[in-house]
């Protein structure tokens, strides 16, 4: 769509080429580099995948382009941004201002938290239009109607007039897709978009954003976390750590011959079928004595009642039996909906059950009350899968760590919480003196350790791990579970290892259930599960894991980019 | 996106109180409001000593003397009210009663509503249900009338009144402290707490109440000049202080029928509260960033990288 007040000529060479960007954050300290020195570019067409940690500086980098950070605390140092030759921090604001949503747009990871609550949908999409003058009234309802249903929401008519809650979280990232491709953007910068997604629905939406990219020849900024992904996406990579980029070039080439200490380490995290056979993260002998007890459990949840309508109950929960024995890891696995946060709740007494009995000790858990309870939440702990959300913000490590010793008065004298503290910090690999710092001064992977670091402070006999590494990229997943697993062997834990995540759990769980719509519909020793899945859900779970693009595509894979985008402008004319 | 920041201390193993100082230095306007505050306390203190019987020694020659004249002594600098005594002295010792009055009423009804708020949020038991129905009935009732009937019936001395005071004002924190507490229990870290076995009492005080207290300060602070001035109006029907005891309140109510021919009367006492309300004001926003560990970088030192 070529708009006549447009202020920026559209000229060759890359879209988007971004040079020597420094930017810092201020501090009472000396400033915090972000982003250190990094230049990339993309060119029409392409897919580039920046990768890298959390607190790498992918995210700042492209928030740059988009003026999205706060100066103060942030400081741009040096650096240029260039959108089709023109140099974006000499623009004013007025000017920025059309470029972004018009120009280049932006998908963001969680859909739920930058989708207004109050609006319907429909609404917040038709404000793009206005915003930008580019339709209005009846109109801008016609093309939402027609974005919705280009993006793949079912029944766009109706669902239209919908309100942000009333979607599935897959299907909100498609109402957030829509909303960044309404005006035909040239660039989309996706950052971290199927990170909160289940496996299969993440396919779902990437196979969407390729069409997408397909049909209007835009070029996309990916950003993430995740080899997979990066793998199933990428035309070209550039590889992010500290703040700087350590590796770019074409993705097959980064993958198969990895050239930086980095990219190398990450690439060899990445927990590969087969030699997951051989891991030593299992445990070496699980047959020790029963330790949980679970028998059928059920957890419903009242959706509605009313005086005159009946109860509308949702088993989120269905008649679960399993049982965990002592220097056990058992992985729960399924999508999100599938009921196993439930059963971690139910468990840890965050959430009655509906019925059934849990064991522990020869004692019911749902039974227990005053000090039997407060004895119990002493000896199994949970690690939940946002760390930070998990950690009271006006609490330094210190207080964090040694909150268990504050609820139990029995366990360490207040004279040792020091030391002891000290001495789990060093056990998860973090250093003694950051006790005094906050939740938020630490990168995702050092969070999670300080919440492994607290669920070991009361000497747990049983950790219940809530997507504990979900949120984290493979090199940090890795360690984590490698932390996990000596622990285990050292101190004879046992773990509930909740996850969507199937290669993870086949490196670390001895046992797998796999759950669906509160069901169990497979268990069995985790070789048996992986080498022949009997329940075509699991069957349907292994095979979503992402494919690298190189492998999908028929063509010649060593096509440079610019034959890429030939090819996509054949496409694009074909489908148009 | 994550944005990590090195350690927060600035100078380690400083004192928490040089800290805060050096904090409230990097907030001129805070420092101006903190300086401001510490000089009404002390002229409240020390007021009676500093002014003798000036505040209600009658000046038949002074009456209604405009201000800015130096013929009479600096005890007139702001002038003269209606009976001849000098608005100055006159402010200097109202300030005890009026900030004396005020911090009580804020302060108790700022315990009592946030206590019963917290109570009110995290429980399900039919007590929290009965806090909030005695909330809404104070809210609904009007509280002019409320204070009339029980200061009528009680008698008006200066307990009662703070009484009064904090009852109607109560509500407010009440309704806010609760709203808070209906969020923040729902959050990860509350959980991990539950999980980790606190009890309800751990929670609230050691997890919520942290986070709700910046909020309760802000909104008490703002309604410091409300309670001033609801004061001044029972003051006025005779339910409040009784003269020759004075407040700012009062004294604003008195000039209320001077201001075409001297505004003076009305204006001083009331700058006194506006400028009192405004310091409070300042200085919980500065309280609330210090507060926030987050927030803190606003008031430390940012040093930018050379280039």
């Amino acid at each position: 769509m070529k708009n006549a007040h447009n202020p920026i000529p559209k000229g060759e060479g890359p879209i988007l080429k971004i040079e020597g960007l420094t930017v810092d954050f201020l501090s009472n300290d000396k400033p915090v580099r972000a982003v250190d020195n990094v230049s990339f570019h993309v060119d029409r067409g392409e897919t580039l995948v920046i990768l890298g940690e959390s607190g790498s500086g992918k995210s700042v980098s492209t928030s740059t382009v988009m003026d999205l950070i706060d100066c103060p605390p942030g400081d741009i140092v040096s650096g240029s941004c260039l959108l089709d030759g023109t140099e974006l921090s000499r623009l004013n604001q007025e000017a920025r201002r059309d470029i972004n949503g018009r120009r280049i747009a932006m998908i963001f990871q969680d859909p739920l938290a930058y989708l207004n609550p109050v609006y319907t949908v429909g609404r917040q999409i038709a404000e793009v239009f206005e915003s930008h003058d580019a339709a209005r009234g009846r109109q801008a309802r016609a093309n939402t109607i027609e974005l919705l249903r280009r993006v793949g929401i079912p029944e766009p008519e109706s669902r239209v007039d919908f309100y942000p809650h009333q979607f599935s979280g897959g299907q909100r990232q498609r109402v957030m897709i829509a909303m960044a491709i309404a005006l035909k953007p040239d660039i989309l910068i996706a950052d971290e978009p199927t990170t909160a997604l289940d496996v299969s629905v993440q396919a779902q939406i990437l196979d969407l954003l390729r069409d997408l990219q397909r049909e209007t020849g835009m070029a996309l900024v990916m950003i993430t976390h995740d080899l997979e992904v990066a793998a199933s996406m990428a035309d070209r990579i550039i590889v992010m750590n500290a703040g700087k980029v350590v590796e770019s070039g074409l993705a097959r080439e980064v993958f198969s011959n990895p050239q930086h200490a980095y990219t190398r380490r990450m690439i060899a995290a990445l927990p590969h079928g087969d030699a997951a056979e051989t891991s030593h993260r299992r445990s070496a002998d699980a047959t020790g004595e029963t330790l949980l007890k679970v028998e059928h459990l059920t957890k419903e949840y009242v959706l509605a009642s009313g005086a005159f309508a009946g109860k509308r109950t949702f088993k989120a929960v269905d008649d679960v039996t399993f049982e965990v024995r002592k220097g056990e890891t058992l992985g729960i696995v399924g999508e999100s909906g599938s009921g196993k946060s439930s059963i971690a709740r139910v468990l840890l007494r965050l959430n009655d059950p509906s019925s059934g009995k849990a064991i522990y000790a020869g004692e019911n858990i749902f039974e227990m009350s005053g000090k039997g309870l407060v004895a119990f939440r002493r000896k199994v702990q949970m690690v939940f899968q946002d760390p930070y959300g998990s950690m009271n913000p006006r609490m330094n490590v210190q207080a964090i760590i040694s909150e268990p010793w504050a609820i139990h008065r029995d366990l360490l004298p207040r004279s040792r919480w020091r030391d002891r503290v000290a001495e789990l910090l060093d056990l998860v690999g973090l250093k003694p003196e950051h006790a005094e710092r906050y939740p938020h001064q630490f990168s995702g992977g050092q969070r999670q350790r300080i919440a492994i670091a607290r669920a070991l402070a009361s000497e747990p006999e049983l950790i219940v791990c809530d997507e504990a590494v979900s949120a984290l990229d493979v090199s940090i997943q890795a360690q984590v579970i490698d932390l996990l697993a000596d622990l285990r062997t050292r101190l004879g834990l046992s773990y509930i290892f909740i996850t969507h995540d199937l290669p993870i759990v086949r490196h670390f769980a001895d046992r797998i259930l796999v759950m669906k719509q509160g069901q169990i519909v497979e268990e069995g020793p985790t070789p048996t599960l992986f080498g022949a899945p009997q329940h075509e859900y699991t069957q349907s779970l292994l095979k979503a894991v992402p494919k690298p693009k190189w492998l999908m595509s028929t063509e010649a894979p060593s096509a440079t980019p610019g034959e890429l985008r030939a090819r996509r402008a054949r496409n694009g004319g074909m489908a148009g | 996106m994550t944005i990590i920041t090195p350690d927060s201390r600035g100078s380690a193993g400083a004192s928490k109180p040089r800290v805060l100082l050096t904090y409230l230095k990097r907030d001129r306007l805070a420092l101006a409001a903190a300086i401001f505050l510490a000089i009404l306390v002390l002229a409240a203190l020390l007021g009676p000593w500093l002014v003798g019987d000036g505040a209600s020694r009658l000046g038949l020659r002074q009456r209604n003397l405009a201000p800015f004249a130096f013929e009479h002594g600096w005890i007139y600098f702001l002038g003269a009210d209606t009976l001849g005594r000098p608005v100055l002295a006159r402010l200097i010792v109202g300030a005890q009663n009026t900030l004396g009055i005020a911090a009580a009423a804020v302060f108790t009804s700022m315990l009592i509503g946030g206590t019963l708020g917290l109570v009110a949020g995290y429980s399900e038991r039919w007590y929290s249900h009965l806090i909030l129905r005695l909330a809404d009935v104070v809210m609904s009732f009007p509280s002019l009338l409320l204070a009339l009937i029980v200061l009528y019936t009680l008698g008006p001395s200066i307990t009662n009144l703070v009484v009064v005071l904090a009852i109607t004002r109560m509500p407010i924190y009440l309704r806010t402290a609760r709203a808070e507490v209906l969020e923040l229990r729902e959050r990860m870290f509350v959980s991990a707490a539950r999980s980790m076995g606190a009890g309800p009492a751990r929670i609230l005080l050691r997890h919520i109440a942290p986070l709700v207290l910046p909020t309760l300060v802000t909104i008490s602070a703002i309604d410091f000049a409300t309670v001033i001035l609801s004061e001044s109006a029972l003051s006025f029907l005779g339910l409040g202080i009784q003269p020759p005891d004075f407040t700012w309140g009062a004294m604003v109510a008195n000039g209320r029928g001077y201001l075409a021919t001297a505004w003076w009367i009305a204006f001083w006492p009331g700058l006194a509260i506006m400028l009192t309300t405004l310091s409070l004001n300042i200085l919980s926003n500065w309280a609330r960033t210090v507060a926030d560990p987050q927030q803190r970088w606003r008031l430390q030192t940012l040093r930018k990288a050379a280039r």
